[in-house]
């Protein structure tokens, strides 16, 4: 049995998990960037089919080296985000239809204490559905790792892994947050 | 298709018009895998993937698996991923080392220069009727290694790959050249793959030298993604004082590249990162010493025929736009750096490239989006009767001057109108004379 604090900071950082995937959802791109640290990390690697008992060491890229999906920084996402305002980024020029799904939270580290929690590393599922112009679908099926920070009552991201479960990308773009 | 396809009147250059039919129809697909892919040079990789004995990469060539493997012995090989016996897959995995590759169906086993090595049960079952040796895997007959690059041809009469680069190669060495003018020297640091609903030839004009669908990537040029991002535009201005040029190779590679002037300076790029600037100014000046009046020559985007694409310095590295049906593709980039070129640059070309290239790119995520609604809207009856527009400056070239090449000084669709042409001499089955040399008939407007 866990001490009552725990639950109740899973709770909190569900909540979070929750207000962060509606903001995207509403399209409140500016407030989500609030919500990201100034040293984020932000890697979605790419996925290698490999022999049995490689995966640990070769199956996804590595942050820092290489290239991934994505291996950047705030800065970076801060530019995405003002060329979908633009208005002429023609890939979400309409906007497309976007609903995150997050589930199987769970609190995977707390420092110091889940009764004075500063930071916190939370694994969750995603399911991510895009829906574009008139006929384009993509669902979007992974895992993701994120650290946050609190800051004040309120936390930010520091770093986000996004594991997703493709080898060969199936969508003709990645131009939406995750 | 027992009756020829009709490819002349689909492609009239006299007109300057294309039938929208082969972006879009199953049979011109189909005549473009039997008679183009299975005879010109394709791009397979790059042997910085393979650089010990027994590693392999998976590659593709058309629609079709390929293995590229370096043998015991460290030679080079491509070959049909598909087993002898039944045609299971022989390799799954995408990259890796190994002294043979065993089927996982029956358990045939061939060793990395193809050979049919393991045969279970062998004596009880096939002696004296199977002979081992006729059996290895299917290889290409035709295969070039340049500078690092790897290519392969399924046609035993094609020519030497240098003489089906021809011109183009002045162009492709500005690619796989060190920044500072040494040849080669360069490495793959990464592989995208990733499918989208478009033909594969919008992909491959996209590199010809469509310098005219600029406005596309306004979004990017307005928020400024570049090295030199302070200054806006989506990549450095390293161009400026340059002479653009669109240039068609008579084999139907064409690009658009830049001829410097001949007292060219180094352009600052790279703001936002003094030591990578400091670098490249470096290479900037030890390439024009090194290259004298050559140095003037720099890249911009190309494609060699029929689907290799690069993009020449911001940012670096080859596409490959693998044909999967009439209206889906399947791209593969390539990003390239010189192997030696110190880690901090390094890593500020790799941020770089993810953040402009491919389909979590900022600048290539708008030309996705373009290529597959053009292929949408080209798909209906009423739009398969109205061609597409080959019109641009018609005529407005000048063959051998001041390059080897057809050369435009303004923006052209000489490159893809050249291409088309070798395009339809591919799918009328012509002889390799043809399909490397000169037109026979000339557009009007010339
Ligand atoms: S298919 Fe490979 S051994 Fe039978
Ligand atoms: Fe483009």
């Amino acid at each position: 049995m866990r001490p009552l604090a725990w639950y109740q900071l899973r709770e909190e950082i569900e909540e979070f998990l929750y207000f962060e995937a509606d903001l995207l959802d509403q399209r409140r791109f500016k407030e989500w960037l609030d919500l990201l640290a100034e040293d984020l990390v932000y890697f979605m690697p790419m996925r290698r089919n490999v022999k049995f008992g490689q995966h640990a060491e070769r199956e996804n890229t590595k942050q820092g080296e290489g290239i991934s999906w994505f291996d950047e920084d705030k800065w970076t996402l801060g530019k995405r985000v003002e060329q979908v305002l633009t208005g002429v980024h023609y890939a979400e020029e309409p906007l497309s239809r976007v609903t995150h799904m997050v589930s199987n939270v769970r609190l995977l580290d707390v420092r110091p204490s889940a009764e004075d929690a500063q930071e916190v590393t939370v694994g969750c599922r995603f399911l991510v559905y895009q829906n574009r112009v008139e006929y384009e679908n993509h669902t979007f099926i992974g895992r993701r790792t994120d650290e946050l920070r609190r800051v004040g009552s309120s936390w930010q991201i520091v770093r986000r892994e996004i594991i997703l479960e493709q080898n060969v990308l199936l969508a003709k773009n990645l131009s939406i947050f995750f | 298709m027992t009756t020829p396809l009709p490819i002349d009147q689909m492609i009239d250059l006299r007109r300057g018009t294309i039938s929208r039919e082969i972006f879009v129809s199953p049979e011109f697909y189909r005549e473009e895998l039997d008679r183009l892919f299975t005879r010109a040079w394709l791009f397979v990789g790059h042997e910085s993937l393979i650089p010990k004995p027994g590693d392999f990469y998976v590659s593709r060539m058309g629609e079709e698996s390929v293995i590229l493997c370096r043998d015991a012995q460290g030679a080079v090989h491509v070959f049909l991923n598909s087993c002898r016996h039944r045609g299971m897959k022989v390799c799954r995995y995408e990259q890796g080392n190994t002294s043979l590759f065993v089927c996982p169906y029956h358990s045939w086993s061939y060793t990395t220069d193809g050979k049919l090595q393991g045969v279970p049960l062998y004596r009880a079952l096939y002696d004296g009727t199977l002979n081992r040796e006729e059996w290895s895997l299917i290889e290409v007959p035709k295969l070039a290694l340049y500078k690092g690059t790897v290519w392969a041809s399924w046609d035993p009469a094609a020519p030497d790959f240098l003489d089906y680069l021809g011109g183009a190669i002045d162009h492709l060495d500005q690619v796989l050249d060190c920044r500072d003018g040494r040849p080669g020297g360069s490495e793959v640091i990464g592989v995208h793959k990733w499918v989208f609903p478009s033909n594969w030839k919008f992909a491959a004009e996209n590199f010809l030298g469509d310098t005219y669908h600029n406005p596309s990537h306004r979004s990017v040029d307005m928020i400024g993604i570049g090295p030199n991002a302070q200054r806006g535009l989506r990549r450095d201005n390293e161009y400026n004082k340059g002479q653009h040029a669109w240039v068609g190779h008579p084999a139907g590679h064409g690009m658009h590249s830049v001829l410097m002037p001949p007292t060219m300076e180094y352009e600052p790029s790279y703001a936002q990162y003094p030591a990578v600037d400091e670098y490249f100014r470096h290479c900037f000046y030890e390439r024009k010493r090194r290259l004298g009046e050559k140095a003037r020559l720099l890249p911009f985007t190309g494609n060699i025929f029929p689907n290799a694409s690069y993009h020449g310095r911001q940012p670096r590295g080859i596409c490959v736009w693998h044909p999967h049906s009439p209206t889906e593709t399947e791209g593969w980039r390539f990003f390239l750096v010189d192997a030696d070129a110190p880690a901090e640059v390094k890593d500020v070309l790799r941020r770089f490239y993810m953040r402009y290239s491919g389909p979590a790119g900022m600048t290539e995520q708008d030309d996705m989006e373009n290529w597959l609604y053009a292929t949408a809207a080209s798909k209906g009856t009423i739009a398969r009767r109205h061609p597409f527009n080959y019109q641009m400056s018609m005529g407005a070239y000048r063959t051998d001057d001041p390059i080897r090449g057809d050369v435009s000084l303004q923006i052209t669709e000489q490159t893809p109108r050249n291409y088309y042409r070798v395009y339809a001499s591919y799918l009328n089955g012509a002889p390799w004379s043809e399909l490397l040399g000169r037109p026979q008939v000339r557009t009007a407007a010339e």
